[in-house]
């Protein structure tokens, strides 16, 4: 059981994919205006990792038994592309009430280097079939918890009025910079809680 | 300058096509695409250069391919042909860097796959390659790719210099001065980043006011921004979904969502 609380919270906390990795940076500057977009994208994307684990996982035991290794890159992103466009068609159909609350979100995520991230970073750390699922859903909560505090600092900055050259882009990715000290702070506490 | 090559449709020439890239255009501090990597992996220069030339020969090499195939891809399947082009071409890139750079495929570690779903590939794929000739794509695909290893290269060379008081590993910076670790962290790729693009567009904006000109202001709805990703990159063709279309939507569906408790007139006074 530690190892998968380990793995969960250092997925949240420690590696946290957005302010650590540096992956999704797209949407995390694109939708993170308003709080209940960041909501949105954070649990569309938490959703998709970890049913994109689910997949490419087999995928990759299959790649590794037949010797193709070096298609995992096209096998993976095009499983992901098409899983995502199912997983629409899905939830429109069977829960239109989660496809009202996550559907504009759905297709955004096709091309968001946060999935296809997380589906090799789980192979190339060589983690077991729970462990890999685990791992997803860390690596989603995390791009959500991202999302809603950078929400909330983005509100403050709007209102505050930087030099010229500054504005726009250049202070939401200084703002950024400051998030990203602050989850600095996490580095070794999951260690020291589940002594992995 | 921009809009006037998009708004004049006479042949540019080579050069012009390869020197947009370097600074008007310039993938990571003018367009803002590609930000990941720019971020991630430019904690040395050597990283920064390796993801620098990997991303051009994969530029280069998918625009000429998308270019040649033009014609013959059905436009309703082609970001799915043009994203299966660019991974075969990473794919390559990857092979080649893992048997003779072992040291920067450890480096950069996932960020080399990653190079597929990079918006500035399939950007430079739908909007340039898809439609001008095979000589004229590679020519676009070197200058996106120079410009993007230019701003790779400044931007790890001021991390690695600030960050370990190195330049290509050898000691720059005199011992008595204390490095900022704080540069080769997260925290201070996101800074680096902020800084440069606002150095980069400040004197134009200067050149602009003097004019008399509306300012220049970094859009935060470019294509990497822009929450619908489709990589089309022009905000003057209709298939664009950033800008306007992308807030109309997003409102509609959130008062949609929930009509009580939003209103985006409200939100923002709040």
């Amino acid at each position: 059981m530690a190892q998968y609380a380990s793995i969960l919270f250092s997925m949240i906390l420690v590696n946290n994919f957005v302010l650590v990795k540096f992956l999704g940076i797209c949407p995390f500057l694109g939708v993170s205006k308003r709080f209940t977009s960041a909501v949105g994208m954070g649990g569309a994307v938490t959703l998709v990792m970890v049913l994109a684990i689910a997949v490419t996982w087999p995928i990759q035991q299959l790649l590794v038994a037949w010797d193709l290794e070096y298609l995992q890159t096209i096998a993976f992103i095009l499983v992901i592309a098409t899983l995502v466009q199912l997983l629409e068609m899905v939830i429109k159909r069977f829960l239109p009430v989660l496809h009202k609350a996550l559907g504009v979100f759905l297709p955004l995520i096709t091309t968001n280097c946060a999935v296809l991230g997380v589906a090799t970073l789980t192979v190339d750390e060589g983690y077991t079939y729970p462990e890999a699922l685990v791992a997803g859903l860390g690596a989603g909560l995390g791009f959500l918890l991202a999302m809603v505090i950078f929400s909330g600092v983005r509100r403050r900055v709007e209102e505050a009025e930087p030099p010229e050259a500054f504005r726009g882009m250049p202070i939401t990715l200084i703002s950024a910079a400051i998030t990203a000290m602050g989850l600095m702070g996490f580095s070794g506490v999951v260690d020291h809680l589940f002594g992995a | 300058m921009s809009e006037q090559v998009r708004a004049v449709p006479a042949e540019p020439s080579y050069r012009q096509i390869f020197s947009k890239g370097l600074l008007d255009e310039n993938p990571a501090l003018r367009q803002m695409l590609g930000l990941c990597p720019t971020l991630a992996v430019t904690t040395a220069v050597t990283n920064g250069l390796g993801m620098g030339f990997a991303t051009t020969f994969v530029l280069v090499c998918s625009e000429v391919v998308v270019s040649l195939l033009r014609k013959h891809i059905p436009s309703s399947v082609r970001i799915p042909a043009f994203i299966t082009i660019i991974a075969s071409f990473v794919t390559l890139v990857m092979m080649l860097v893992k048997a003779y750079l072992p040291a920067l495929d450890e480096a950069l570690g996932i960020y080399l796959p990653l190079i597929v779903v990079n918006c500035i590939v399939l950007g430079r794929a739908e909007q340039f390659a898809s439609k001008h000739t095979p000589v004229q794509a590679a020519a676009d695909g070197l200058g996106m790719g120079v410009g993007f290893t230019i701003s790779l290269v400044l931007m790890s060379a001021i991390r690695e210099l600030l960050g370990a008081g190195t330049l290509l590993g050898i000691q720059v910076l005199p011992s008595f001065i204390e490095p900022m670790l704080i540069m080769v962290t997260p925290a201070g790729g996101f800074a680096v980043l902020g800084v440069l693009i606002a150095i980069s567009v400040w004197p134009e904006q200067r050149r602009r006011r003097e004019e008399g000109k509306e300012a220049l202001e970094t859009s935060e709805t470019l294509c990497a921004a822009c929450p619908l990703n489709c990589g089309v990159n022009d905000p003057n063709r209709d298939d664009c979904a950033r800008g306007e279309y992308a807030e109309r939507l997003m409102d509609a569906f959130l008062s949609a969502y929930d009509p009580n408790r939003y209103d985006s007139t409200r939100e923002r006074d709040a």
